[in-house]
């Protein structure tokens, strides 16, 4: 099993270079530069310009800028923003809490609402469920993520005034120091009367349009499976025990079943932190996602190279995570290891 | 009174293409402590049948009968609660491929325990007991150990026996038995068979053997049922069977048998069982039967001397016949 995992590592680091060299060079191929995007409409000085792109070694061929980024990022360094001057690790960690809350409670709401939708389609097949249930999710996987939050804000804040608009929690109301980053538990640590609710309260939104996209594969992907499994002899079996429907489908099918999905799951993780980036912006959720758009806008090239590829290191981490999870499900492949 | 009673059983399937009669008019009943096979070839309707008293086909199948009864019970009358109370418990199944009908993702014990638990309640611990216990009776070695095995650890035969080991946990009245040798390797086939005729004869319990092997139904069967297109076209004693075949196709079957083949080519039935689109009017026999005359081609042949069939055989001649009186065979 170690073994195995060390392998997997290994065979990512061919990944790393090549997504490490593609987003260095196309960051650069966008006009404008961190200083030419600063000066604004008043202009800057020739020699001031220069000056200050020496300073940044933006004089520098793309070639040696790339090597001596590669020589810092093997020493662990990340570069410095050159907005805030503050390192980019330090500034990706203490806003990633909220992209991980924000999509951990997507990636959630999908699996939970997802799976049970997919069964009973597939139980039901055909039936008036099976076509609700299915219409429903390619309704849900079409909607673009931007279109179908602000139409939720229109609707849910603006016509019925249920939700908030933005932000984590409100913070005319309540202020305390984040303590694990995440705003759940935060508000509760706080133990200020309230602040738990609201914190619920503001993610509740961004939460369902962010995971109505996951929620509407893993619906198709378990009816499509739980179908399949159904026609098992295996399945048979366990009804000719005068196991109850509930057990047959629930125990026997649906383990059977999950093992596609679970790789399905995995694959939406990658999606779902790009899809962050959208939603994160439309709700102004203090995340990477937004960061990495301002960041884009500021031409800032480290922050926007750390970031991307911090999250590209978490996606490859998470679907090895997953590959891993089949053995537990799948008892097949754990021994075949 | 019979353990299973069947009278004039119909399942018919809904298909795209209309509806296809699987099983016409079969009647059978087995008794207690009674060894009944079925006969014939693929698509004779010999497992839905079976399937039907189970109730475990689809849901595109509209099953009906004058009578279907498990210990006097009407099985058609039940609602899905009061069959699964019956199913699994008195009547129990094992079917053709031993190792895609356990599930992969649940040890052996855990597929095992189930039946005990859900029909007798056994706490956990009786159930480890009880199911160590059957692995050791179907002949496996080691049970406790293999309690904890998965399915694709455990060869075909091993399978089979723990196919059958799940089907006897609640000591069930009559086991159906569905080709239960069919997938296996010949060395295996004989040593399952006699595991079936032993456990039916040491329990009493009824056993239904459906499979397609007349070698099978002599070793193992008292009685024989002849299934063809979904029709029983004969039904005797094995003995009899043997030595006077009624229906020219059981004749034709038993002229099959390997061991009484004479001459260099083994002999076989031309053409194969009618299916949806090519029913014969007559009898469903007629286009393969070598003594089919126009009638056997335009009319339904009645039910003489225990055979589906206008000119039954009587120690290998025609009844009746109007024009050869040797058989086919």
């Amino acid at each position: 099993m170690f073994r195995f995992l060390l392998k997997r590592l290994a065979l990512t680091i061919p990944t790393f270079i090549a997504l490490m060299f593609i987003t260095f060079v196309m960051i650069r191929l966008v006009p404008g530069d961190p200083i030419e995007v600063r000066k604004g409409e008043r202009g800057i000085s020739p020699e001031r310009l220069a000056q200050l792109r020496h300073e940044m070694g933006l004089d520098q061929p793309v070639w040696k800028q790339f090597l001596d980024y590669a020589n810092g990022l093997l020493h662990g360094d990340f570069g410095t923003s050159i907005i805030s001057k503050a390192p980019v690790l330090h500034e990706f960690l203490t806003l990633f809490p909220a992209t991980l809350e924000l999509t951990l409670s997507a990636m959630i709401f999908a699996i939970v609402l997802g799976i049970p939708a997919g069964v009973i389609a597939a139980s039901r097949r055909g039936g008036v469920y099976d076509q609700t249930l299915m219409g429903l999710a390619l309704t849900g996987y079409s909607m673009p993520i931007f279109w179908w939050g602000l139409i939720l804000i229109l609707l849910m804040s603006n016509t019925l005034g249920l939700t908030p608009v933005s932000g984590r929690v409100d913070l005319i109301k309540f202020y305390y120091e984040p303590v694990t980053g995440f705003m759940l538990i935060d508000s509760l640590l706080s133990g200020q009367k309230g602040a738990f609710l609201d914190a619920v309260h503001h993610l509740i939104l961004p939460m369902i349009v962010l995971g109505t996209v996951p929620l509407a594969v893993i619906a198709r992907m378990t009816r499509s499976s739980m179908l399949e499994v159904l026609e098992e002899d295996y399945v048979r079996t366990a009804r000719a025990k005068g196991l109850s429907w509930a057990r047959v489908v629930g125990i026997h099918a649906l383990r059977n079943a999950l093992i596609p999905v679970v790789t399905v799951i995995g694959l939406q993780v990658g999606g779902l932190l790009a899809g962050a980036v959208l939603t994160e912006t439309i709700f102004s959720w203090p995340g990477v996602g937004k960061w990495l758009i301002e960041s884009i806008n500021r031409r800032d090239y480290p922050a926007l190279q750390g970031g991307i590829m911090l999250i590209a290191g978490i996606v490859i981490v998470v679907n090895l995570l997953v590959d891993m999870l089949y053995g537990l499900i799948n008892p097949r492949i754990r021994h075949a290891k | 009174m019979a353990l299973l009673d069947i009278e004039d059983l119909e399942v018919t399937f809904r298909t795209s293409s209309g509806q296809f009669r699987a099983v016409d008019g079969v009647s059978l009943h087995v008794d207690a402590g009674e060894v009944l096979a079925i006969v014939g070839e693929s698509g004779s309707g010999k497992s839905v049948a079976m399937l039907a008293v189970m109730g475990l086909l689809p849901w595109t199948a509209q099953v009906s009968a004058r009578r279907m009864a498990f210990e006097g019970r009407d099985l058609l009358g039940l609602t899905a609660r009061e069959r699964r109370k019956i199913i699994g418990k008195d009547i129990a199944m094992i079917f053709q491929e031993p190792t895609s009908s356990l599930n992969p993702c649940f040890t052996v014990g855990f597929q095992i325990t189930e039946a005990l638990r859900t029909h007798l309640g056994l706490d956990h611990r009786a159930c480890q007991t009880r199911a160590a216990e059957l692995l050791q009776l179907v002949g496996i070695p080691a049970p406790e150990q293999r309690l904890k095995a998965f399915p694709h650890q455990l060869s075909g035969g091993m399978n089979q026996r723990v196919m059958i080991a799940i089907a006897i946990a609640c000591n069930p009245k009559l086991l159906i038995a569905d080709e239960p040798t069919t997938a296996l390797d010949v060395t295996i086939q004989a040593q399952i068979l006699e595991l079936l005729v032993k456990l039916q004869a040491d329990t009493g319990m009824g056993l239904v053997l459906i499979t397609h092997s007349m070698g099978v139904v002599a070793e193992t069967a008292r009685r024989v049922s002849v299934q063809y297109a979904g029709q029983k076209v004969e039904e005797q004693t094995v003995a009899d069977l043997f030595r006077d075949p009624r229906h020219p196709y059981t004749a034709a079957l038993l002229a099959a048998l390997p061991e009484r083949a004479v001459g260099r080519r083994l002999p076989s039935i031309p053409g194969v069982v009618p299916g949806q689109f090519d029913r014969p009017p007559g009898c469903l026999f007629a286009p393969r039967c070598a003594l089919a005359t126009p009638l056997c081609h335009t009319t339904p042949p009645p039910r003489r001397e225990g055979a589906l069939c206008h000119y039954p055989l009587h120690d290998g001649i025609a009844q009746g016949h109007p024009g050869r009186k040797e058989t086919a065979a």
